[in-house]
């Protein structure tokens, strides 16, 4: 028997949680550590006395000296919840005015800034008035969470999202506003506040519940003891699953347990039909109750690319509300629903089915199938859910009745119509020789090609048309609609089904054409950017690349705005498409810091003009996007918005890409800066060092003892002192060259030169280290002028043979030698030392590089002259001579327009 | 003759020190000023001879010194600077100094400056004595119009001519390209530096034995030229 140590690993494997996992729980935590936290008041109904239980629990944190602060409390005016606010520091409310009314509102950016410990905000599920930041209260919350502020809040059952239906359903009454479970399940604590039925009835009788007075009705119908029951239940359950949620997760942390929950995983089919919604909110308490992750999907087949836009409009809202609740979704391409829904199960390892119950009526069930059928057959071991999926008779409006869209474009039926005469023509021209089922023929050949080129509408018309016209013309009696023949009946109805079934065929692969050929435009789309964004450098192409794809696959104008170098605040990119006022950058600096997406179509700021994403790389986020899209609802279906999420992560990833390379050359410049300043220092230090040694000491030894010494010696002394000094003065001088050249604060003052007086000038400047020299110049007279800086090209040529002096023989010969062409003049001097170290010749320009150890020379005089040249346009090299020793030559080019000739003189 | 005076305007105590010393030592009389305004008073009191101006002072720019010294002497000023400042010396030089040293000089080149600054206000003294003006192998007679190198007749152009006796004239003092434009080609070819050169090869290849070795025509990177006076 084998036990190989691969399988004991893996039996180690499936009993132990897996270190990804760890780390993943332990960032959690980290980041739980950070957040405040949140502590919610839950209540069965209106009336339980939440607010009373929160403003108590405050006052008890107040007196531990907690900084709390009421945020916003509504009390509803009564006596006993006035009483315990005061003393507490309460937060002004923003008063927003709203079609006249001025409305009251949570102060977000007050509270912000006040920043306590603890801050109450009471009604979690509020709906904030248009024209604040977010379009719901507990996204403030979120935002004060993740500011670190502790929040209490209160909230009924019944405002929890996935719960909403079934308190529709048990009371009646739709409620709007709700709060997602998982801001919910987020929550650090929940205290349920219970009261009895009986009780909070007496307090509604008593009048102790505030109703406002628009509502009073409806309130009526709510509070009745059923109902209240009912809600309690929920409550209570709710509670109760989270703590057995609390202990799962105990269990988890503690590794109690060896049955961790099989991998399951929940499969939602949506359908365009109302009732989705509830579909979804059913599919997500049972992955809840699973701890299972789920997926939301919708089939796209060819029948429902024709749908009205509303009702895909709302296929889009159930989607957005999956992602909400925690779902990933999907939207399938595929021809029928059960063989795209099983194979991406399949595919995905899904372990349970969520579908709604089929309403076809009985007879299309017999005739087509049901969808339940299908998937029943063709599961395997997949378990299917059926939900009943009975109309909600409130919250989204039922679908109206699909109308045919009136096609906004007549041409194809007038090609229809064309195709049609032309067939008749054809058909009438053939007459004497054909038999009629061959006409038939020519008319299904004309259907054929208007269904293959126009789609459903005008093949429709088109077979419709050539029965009639195949009737009056061809089928006797001619030229009248009755038939003679009662057989042509059934040669009409056969050609009427092939026209339709062919155009309805031909309609149905245009349409899958085209889904396919958008998906693969923006899989092509996607892949052209981030093939381009992969060869460029330079953040600045890299966004101009980004902009003008994302731009024209999401046909908008499109913005990215980046961190300025210094601080967090954004600044716009200077390849935007359109500008972002202060208003926009606000609402793009608030999706900066908090990561979330907001504007255009979001629930967050929903009123600026444009989408905002943030562009999120492996390090954190590196800036914002801002996209404009022409048709202000063109990213509203999660289809698009993954796409665009796709465009923007690649872009991110681009962006980090620059910012890593920025850094890392940054990085390399601090390091060479740094190894410079070093050489610089030590190099300065003894080459200023040595001469001053020399002078002092010579300085010193005359003054003690001049006399004693005789005049040979004494003239020696003073000979140094005057060497030393001339020695330093150029070492100072080229520091200051150096400084100049390196802070661009170098000017050339180019005049245009005869190359000699510069070559002349340098050697009487170095006329004392070169006379024992022997120079051999030669500079041709029709050697044309030079446009250069004299001052600085003579220095170029005193550095040169500053060197060649310093490193040959006394007395060996310098050879200085000037050329031209139409372009550039070259200087070559050359001299008969002992050469340059085999692959130095590029070396020695560096700065501080000595020939020798111990070389002369801070090392700066080739730099420097490199420096010169290169401002001149020209280059510089040196290469060993064949013959022994070394050459340094130089260009500089001829540019610009020579200057008159001179005028002779006679 | 008595004993030249020079007036020093300078701020450096040690620099002050080593004119003194090297002044003094060839007998000349030495006034000293360590800012701009002290040492326009002391011009205007010790009346000298020659004038050395730093062009950095504490107080005011050696510029203004120039400038308000000449509203009321011609007194040859030498001016003090660094290389490197090519411009300032060529606006020192416009602006009415006579010469320039650049820092650090010794002690020959000093001398030589002053001599040659005493040597131009004498002769303006005594204008139309020298007709001939001999340097090494080089001799201009400005009579006769002869210009001879180690005894051989040389002939030039009139303008080459013309400029040689410009640069005679001011021999042994640096003379800017504007200057020499002006004088030899007119005040409308100022621009024309290139003349210049072009025609100070020209009397190079004439006059010098090496000429991308000058001995006589010496040039002052991106100021002009001097013509070698001892």
């Amino acid at each position: 028997m084998r036990a190989g140590p691969g399988r004991y690993t893996r039996a180690v494997g499936t009993d132990r949680p897996d270190p990804e996992a760890l780390l993943a729980r332990v960032k959690a935590e980290e980041a739980r550590q950070r957040r405040g936290k949140l502590k919610i008041f839950l209540g069965a109904a209106a009336g339980v006395g939440k607010t009373y239980a929160m403003l108590e629990a405050v006052r008890e944190q107040k007196a531990d000296g907690v900084d709390a602060v009421a945020g916003y409390v509504e009390t509803h005016g009564r006596a006993e919840t006035d009483a315990l606010l005061a003393g507490l520091e309460i937060l002004p409310p923003k008063t927003v005015d709203y079609r006249g009314t001025a409305l009251r509102e949570f102060d977000l950016d007050a509270a912000l800034a006040r920043h306590p410990t603890l801050i109450l905000v009471d009604e979690l599920a509020h709906t904030n008035a248009p024209g604040l930041r977010h379009a719901k209260r507990w996204q403030d919350v979120v935002e004060l969470l993740d500011a670190g502020i502790n929040v209490y809040t209160t909230m009924n059952v019944q405002h929890l999202e996935t719960l909403n239906d079934i308190v529709a359903k048990i009371t009646g009454v739709v409620v709007r506003e709700t709060v997602p479970d998982s801001v919910f399940e987020q929550a650090d604590e929940v205290e349920l506040i219970d009261l009895p039925p009986d009780e909070l009835l007496e307090r509604f009788k008593d009048g102790k519940v505030y109703i406002p007075d628009q509502a009073q009705e409806a309130v009526k119908n709510f509070f009745r003891k059923g109902n209240l029951i009912a809600l309690r239940e929920l409550a209570l359950r709710r509670t109760a699953e989270r703590v057995d949620a609390q202990m799962r997760l105990y269990m988890h942390e503690h590794a109690i347990g060896k049955a961790w929950p099989t991998a399951e995983r929940l499969l939602v089919c949506i359908s365009p039909g109302p009732e989705s919604a509830r579909l979804v909110r059913a599919g997500k308490r049972m992955a809840d109750r699973l701890g299972a992750p789920w997926v939301a999907a919708y089939v796209e087949t060819p029948a429902q690319l024709r749908l009205p836009p509303e009702v895909r409009d709302r296929v889009t809202q159930t989607l957005r509300l999956a992602e909400q609740l925690g779902a990933e979704t999907v939207r399938l391409p595929g021809q029928k629903m059960s063989e795209a829904i099983l194979a991406f199960a399949h595919d995905r390892n899904v372990t349970k089915i969520v579908v709604g119950k089929p309403r076809r009526r009985l007879w299309t069930r017999i005739l087509i199938g049901s969808i339940v059928d299908a998937l029943v057959q063709g599961s395997g071991d997949i378990d299917i859910y059926v939900i009943s999926a009975e109309r909600e008779q409130h919250g989204v409006p039922p679908a109206p009745v699909r109308r045919r869209a009136i096609p906004s474009d007549w041409v194809p039926y007038g090609w229809a119509m064309a195709v049609v005469a032309l067939a008749t023509g054809a058909a009438w021209l053939t007459l004497p020789f054909f038999e009629l089922a061959n006409q038939v023929m020519v008319y299904l050949l004309g259907i054929v090609v208007v269904a293959t080129r126009y789609g459903r509408g005008p093949s429709l018309m088109a077979s419709i048309l050539s029965v009639a016209v195949l009737d009056f013309l061809f089928v006797p009696p001619v030229f009248t609609f009755a038939v003679s023949d009662v057989r042509y009946l059934f040669t009409f109805v056969v050609m009427l089904i092939v026209g339709l079934v062919t155009s309805s065929l031909a309609a149905r692969i245009r349409m899958q054409a085209e889904a396919a050929r958008q998906r693969e435009q923006r899989t092509a789309a996607l892949y052209a950017m981030s093939r381009e964004l992969a060869s460029t450098r330079g953040l600045e192409e890299l966004l101009k690349i980004a902009v003008r794809h994302i731009s024209e696959v999401f046909r908008s104008q499109v913005v990215v705005l980046l961190p300025g170098t210094g601080g967090e605040s954004l600044v716009s990119s200077s390849c935007g498409q359109f500008t972002v006022d202060s208003n926009e950058l606000g609402v793009a600096k608030w999706v900066h810091e908090h990561h979330q997406p907001a504007g255009l179509g979001t629930s967050t700021l929903p009123g600026a003009t444009a989408l905002y994403l943030s562009l999120q790389a492996p390090r954190g986020p590196v800036g914002v996007l801002g996209i404009r899209p022409a048709d202000r609802h063109a990213l509203d279906s999660p289809d698009q918005l993954h796409q665009l999420e796709t465009f923007s992560n690649q872009t991110a990833l681009a962006i980090e890409r620059a910012n890593l390379a920025d850094e890392a050359q940054q990085a390399q410049v601090r390091i060479e800066t740094e190894r410079l300043r070093n050489s610089l220092l030590s190099s300065v230090s003894h080459d200023l060092r040595t001469p001053l040694a020399t002078i002092k000491g010579a300085a010193t030894t005359m003054l003690d003892s001049g006399s004693k010494l005789d005049a040979p010696t004494q003239k020696e002394l003073l000979e140094s002192v005057r060497e030393e000094a001339d020695r330093l003065n150029r070492l100072v001088q080229n520091l200051l060259e150096m400084t100049r050249l390196e802070s661009g604060a170098l000017q050339l003052r180019r005049e245009w030169h005869p190359l000699e007086e510069v070559v002349g000038s340098a050697l009487s400047r170095l006329g004392k280290e070169l006379a024992d020299r022997r120079v051999d110049t030669h500079v041709p007279p029709d050697l044309p002028l030079v446009p250069i800086d004299d001052v600085l090209i003579e220095q170029v040529l005193v550095n040169l043979l500053d060197n060649a002096v310093k490193y040959t023989p006394a007395s060996s010969p310098i050879r200085i030698l000037a050329t031209s062409t139409d372009e550039a003049v070259t200087v070559e001097i050359a001299d008969h030392g002992p050469g340059l170290p085999r692959g130095d010749e590029d070396k020695v320009f560096e700065k501080f590089y000595r020939g020798l150890p111990g070389g002369r020379g801070a090392g700066l005089g080739l730099a420097i002259s490199q420096g010169i040249v290169k401002a001149h346009g020209g280059h510089i090299w040196a290469q060993n001579l064949p013959e022994g020793g070394v050459a340094f030559l130089f260009t500089l080019p001829l540019a610009g327009k020579p200057p008159a000739s001179v005028p002779a003189d006679a | 003759m008595p004993d030249p005076v020079v007036v020093v305007i300078e701020d450096e105590p040690q620099i002050r020190k080593f004119l003194r010393a090297t002044l003094e030592g060839q007998g000349y009389r030495l006034f000293e000023a360590s800012t701009g305004a002290d040492g326009v008073v002391e011009i205007g009191s010790r009346q000298p001879d020659v004038v050395i101006v730093d062009l950095g002072l504490p107080d005011m720019d050696g510029l203004e010194v120039i400038r308000r010294v000449r509203e009321w002497t011609a007194v040859p000023v030498i001016v003090l600077s660094a290389r490197g400042q090519e411009r300032d010396k060529v606006t020192a030089l416009d602006a009415g100094a006579d010469d320039y040293m650049s820092k650090p000089f010794g002690a020959g080149e000093l001398l030589a400056r002053v001599r040659v600054a005493l040597r131009h206000t004498a002769g303006a003294s005594h204008e139309g004595d020298d007709t001939v003006f001999v340097v090494g192998g080089l001799r201009v007679d400005l009579l006769h119009r002869q210009v001879q190198v180690d005894g051989k007749e040389i002939h030039l152009t009139p303008i080459e001519y013309r400029l040689l006796t410009t640069l005679v004239h001011y021999a042994g003092k640096v003379v800017t390209h504007q200057h020499l434009l002006r004088e030899v080609w007119g005040p409308s070819h100022t621009e024309q530096a290139h003349y210049a050169r072009v025609y100070m090869a020209h009397l190079r290849h004439k006059l010098e034995v090496e000429p991308a070795r000058p001995r006589y025509l010496l040039t002052e990177p991106g100021v002009g030229y001097r013509l070698a006076a001892e």
